[in-house]
């Protein structure tokens, strides 16, 4: 265990720990937009960035990869802090003016957009968080989509945007989507889907008769977990 | 080809036996086929004099030998005939038969392929007396002149791989850590971190494998040290290479290479092969049971990947994306182990440490900065080309009496340092010694080596959108403020420099580099603004002559500019009417020209046809 100050709050926490994980633990709330438990920290989003004071060096740290350490200071909203996530906030207004969820957090944090940059007009809610990728990579193991390009023309899609034969259309990436930018279409009967181009067969609940899942999706769990897909034919609710 | 060599006293036997072989009196031609001079087309300056040797029946009694860069670019074709070095210059590709006949056969010098000292209009004959090498200090770049860089023998003739027998058979691996570290070689690719310390810690750390890496990825726009290195020198690097592998423990090296260097790629294949031929690479090296190899991998051309973990990832075969580095790569680098990383001209300074031991090395330079450092001088300068000088060297002798200052009798401005995460240093600043820590205190840097002079015809707002718009593009994407930050930040300077820069761009400029210096990821974003920032800075007011008076001083911002002709100068000459591409000049011969500004597309061809500096821009 290592002994550590966070705003002025004497604080407890596991030597290896991330300042975030050890901030939230003890109620101490800092903004994040692509950080989520299931998934490895990436540190792209730089809103969860903190002033960390260490001896006589004191820099500013993304607090979702930083381990604390025995001593440390932690400022989570100092003036530095405060200046990168609004420039942060600011960037990501501008790229994303149809974001509802990036304006609510804005008001909340009492960020205003800045007049000087003109919003994108490619109606893109996209703010390249990475969690979709690392979803579908980490937690659902398929790895369907990616990166293309790099800069600002960086963007997330299936490889050379064709429709991809690796993806289940699980809906996990458009789930975890903080900005909605990911759309997933169900018909109106719900006997299919469509998700990064690909429209997907659903499966009928043997008990209730409802669509519950894509057949590619209760395919690859069956591979997956050597359970026989007869098994897998009832949905969650009736099982 | 060198057999096997199992020892390091048979090693010394190869050496003097080439060496025994190169007849230092022998006469002899070098061709410098550097990509500079193979751009002036050198290639065939090179078979021309193979062909006329062996029609003259030449070819055992000269010595002829291709090789790498030596630096003085501008003056490309060149070729030094020794013993007695007589330095030709601009050789024409047609020239070979005459400068045997004339030079190497009756003694006579060719004064047209001579070099004519700009400052006191004489003809320099011999390659030492030429002020650009005059005053240089050329260590680890000299070599380049004394080996063809695809002949191992050339290499070892001239003492090649001692430094590395010497470390194999005769010092412990911490050894040769302490001579580095007592040394205090630091990181020429810029970081200027000490190499010793760097290699003490991989040794020690956890884990094996242990990697060491060669970065040579240089990609700053105007420098080509590191290539010019690798392509001239290849031996020199991989033996610097396998003596730290062997200090740091490591059985497996890596060169990351740009792929946009082929040369440089194909020298350090045919090197790596020659040394494994020759026991100098791979199992058992010189006898001493300490094995160790090296792969190329060929970057596929992103600035980034010069960052050391987007360099990893990209090695690993994923995107060439950093990662935030709160774990050292001397702890967890390439594939999660160990690494040590070194840039081409750090790991090129190895053997000679080894060699001439860490007092010589430290004799060299400045208190914190050690060993001498290699620069690309470029832009509004007359002396084009690669400058090695002692570390603590001014940037004025580099610039004036290296570089001979700047063309057509201009004025100096300012000059770029350390390439786009470096800044631009103002007039006021040139008697600074140019080393590690000096320049980074006026908010540039040394970098690893990019030097671009700039004159009063170079504007600093463009100048700033030009290294900004080049990280636009290079910026990997991955974190907010460099992917969405130096974009916009671009986009205010593409307007002032358009007239549409507005009260409160400039303070706003500073805002958002402030956010993008805490916040950006990596070292790429970390120093994005520094160009914006020092042109701010040192250059305030031409950033408000532009905001405000709509006005650009230097007269290069086109939607901010006028031409027009003086009519007291003009002669009625008529060059401007025949050079201007769209008829906006026009006049009649002997009589003053004018300029339709409704036809003039600011291209700036009649200024630089006009002989009598009539054309104003306002």
């Amino acid at each position: 265990m290592v002994n550590l100050t966070i705003d002025n709050r004497k604080i407890e926490a596991e030597a290896g720990q991330f300042i975030l994980d050890v901030a939230r633990e003890n109620g101490i709330v800092i903004p994040t937009l692509c950080s989520h438990e299931s998934i490895e920290p990436t540190g792209s989003c730089r809103l969860c960035v903190v002033e960390a004071r260490q001896g006589k060096k004191t820099r500013i740290v993304t607090s979702c990869l930083y381990p604390v350490a025995k001593g440390m200071i932690v400022d989570t909203r100092s003036e530095r802090v405060m200046n990168v996530r609004r420039l942060v906030l600011q960037l990501l207004l501008a790229r994303c003016p149809g974001s509802e969820q990036l304006k609510e957090m804005a008001a909340e944090m009492g960020v205003e957009a800045e007049p000087r940059f003109v919003p994108d007009t490619d109606n893109v809610k996209c703010i390249l968080c990475r969690m979709c990728v690392r979803t579908c990579e980490k937690v659902v193991g398929v790895s369907a989509i990616g990166f293309s390009y790099r800069g600002p023309e960086k963007n997330v899609c299936t490889p050379f945007k064709e429709e991809s034969e690796t993806c289940i259309g699980c809906g996990a990436c458009a789930y975890i989507c903080p900005t909605g930018h990911i759309e997933m279409e169900t018909t109106e009967t719900g006997d299919t889907r469509t998700i990064w181009g690909r429209t997907f067969k659903m499966k009928i609940c043997k008990v209730c008769g409802r669509y519950f899942a894509p057949e590619d999706q209760l395919v690859y769990i069956s591979q997956k977990t050597g359970v026989p897909i007869e098994d897998l034919a009832v949905c969650i609710s009736c099982r | 080809m060198t057999s096997k060599i199992k020892s390091f006293n048979e090693l010394k036997s190869v050496q003097k036996r080439l060496k025994a072989g190169r007849d230092p009196k022998k006469p002899g031609i070098t061709v410098c086929v550097g990509t500079g001079c193979l751009a002036y087309g050198t290639k065939k300056l090179v078979e021309n004099f193979r062909e006329e040797l062996s029609k003259r029946d030449l070819a055992d009694r000269i010595d002829f030998r291709t090789s790498g860069c030596h630096g003085f670019c501008e003056r490309g074709p060149m070729v030094v005939l020794s013993p007695e070095k007589i330095f030709y210059q601009r050789v024409g590709l047609a020239d070979a038969g005459e400068i045997i006949d004339k030079t190497l056969l009756k003694g006579e010098i060719i004064d047209r392929l001579l070099y004519v000292d700009p400052a006191t209009g004489e003809k320099v004959v011999h390659e030492d007396d030429v002020p650009f090498y005059k005053k240089q200090s050329r260590l680890v770049f000299g070599l380049n002149f004394q080996v063809d860089p695809e002949s191992i023998e050339d290499y070892l003739a001239i003492g090649g791989y001692g430094a590395l027998g010497k470390a194999l058979t005769g010092m412990k691996p911490e050894e040769i850590i302490q001579e580095i570290i007592k040394a205090n070689l630091r990181g020429r690719g810029g970081g200027g971190f000490p190499a010793g310390w760097k290699w003490d810690a991989t040794r020690k750390a956890q884990g094996e494998p242990k990697y060491i890496v060669c970065n040579a990825d240089e990609g700053d726009p105007g420098a080509y040290m590191d290539r010019s290195l690798l392509e001239g020198n290849p031996h020199l690097v991989l033996e610097g290479m396998v003596i730290g592998a062997y200090a740091i423990g490591s059985s497996q090296g890596y060169i990351y290479v740009r792929n946009e260097y082929p040369l440089a790629v194909k020298n350090i294949h045919i090197a790596i092969r020659q040394a494994r031929e020759a026991g100098l690479l791979g199992e058992n090296i010189l006898g001493s049971g300490f094995s160790f190899d090296v792969k190329v991998n060929r970057g596929g051309g992103a600035f980034v990947c010069g960052e050391s973990s987007a360099l990893f990832a990209s090695l690993e075969g994923r995107a060439g994306e950093p990662r935030a580095k709160y774990i050292h790569a001397t702890d967890r680098g390439l594939y999660d182990k160990p690494t040590n990383l070194n840039n081409v001209e750090t790991w090129a300074n190895v053997p000679f440490i080894i060699e001439r031991g860490a007092d010589w090395f430290a004799g060299i330079g400045t208190a914190g900065s050690k060993g001498t450092k290699i620069f690309s001088l470029v832009g509004k300068i007359n002396n084009t080309g690669l400058v090695e000088v002692p570390m603590g060297t001014t940037l004025r002798e580099i610039v004036f009496e290296i570089g001979g200052g700047i063309p057509d009798g201009r004025k100096f401005k300012a000059i770029q340092t350390g390439g786009p995460s470096g800044g631009c240093i103002p007039e006021q600043y040139l008697d600074l010694p140019v080393d590690f820590d000096e320049l980074t205190k006026i908010g540039s840097m040394m970098g690893s080596g990019g030097l671009i002079v700039m004159d009063d015809r170079n504007c600093m707002v463009n100048v700033a959108k030009y290294f900004t718009n080049f990280l636009v593009n290079e910026s990997c994407g991955k974190c907010v403020p460099c992917r969405e930050g130096i974009r916009r930040m671009r986009d205010i300077l593409a307007d002032i420099t358009e007239g549409k820069g507005r009260e409160g761009d400039v303070e706003l400029l500073e805002k958002i580099s402030t956010g993008i210096l805490d916040g950006a990821l990596c070292a790429l974003g970390n120093s994005a603004p520094n160009p914006v920032l020092s042109t701010i800075r040192y250059f305030r007011d031409e950033y408000a002559a532009h905001i405000k008076e709509k006005r650009c001083p230097a007269g290069v911002c086109r939607d901010l500019i006028t031409y027009s002709v003086d009519a007291e100068k003009c002669t009625g000459c008529m060059v401007c009417v025949k050079v201007c591409p769209t008829g906006a000049a026009s006049g009649e011969r002997k009589k003053v020209h004018v300029i339709d500004q409704a036809k003039c597309t600011k291209c700036g061809a009649c200024r630089e046809s006009c002989k009598f500096d009539s054309i104003i821009v306002r």
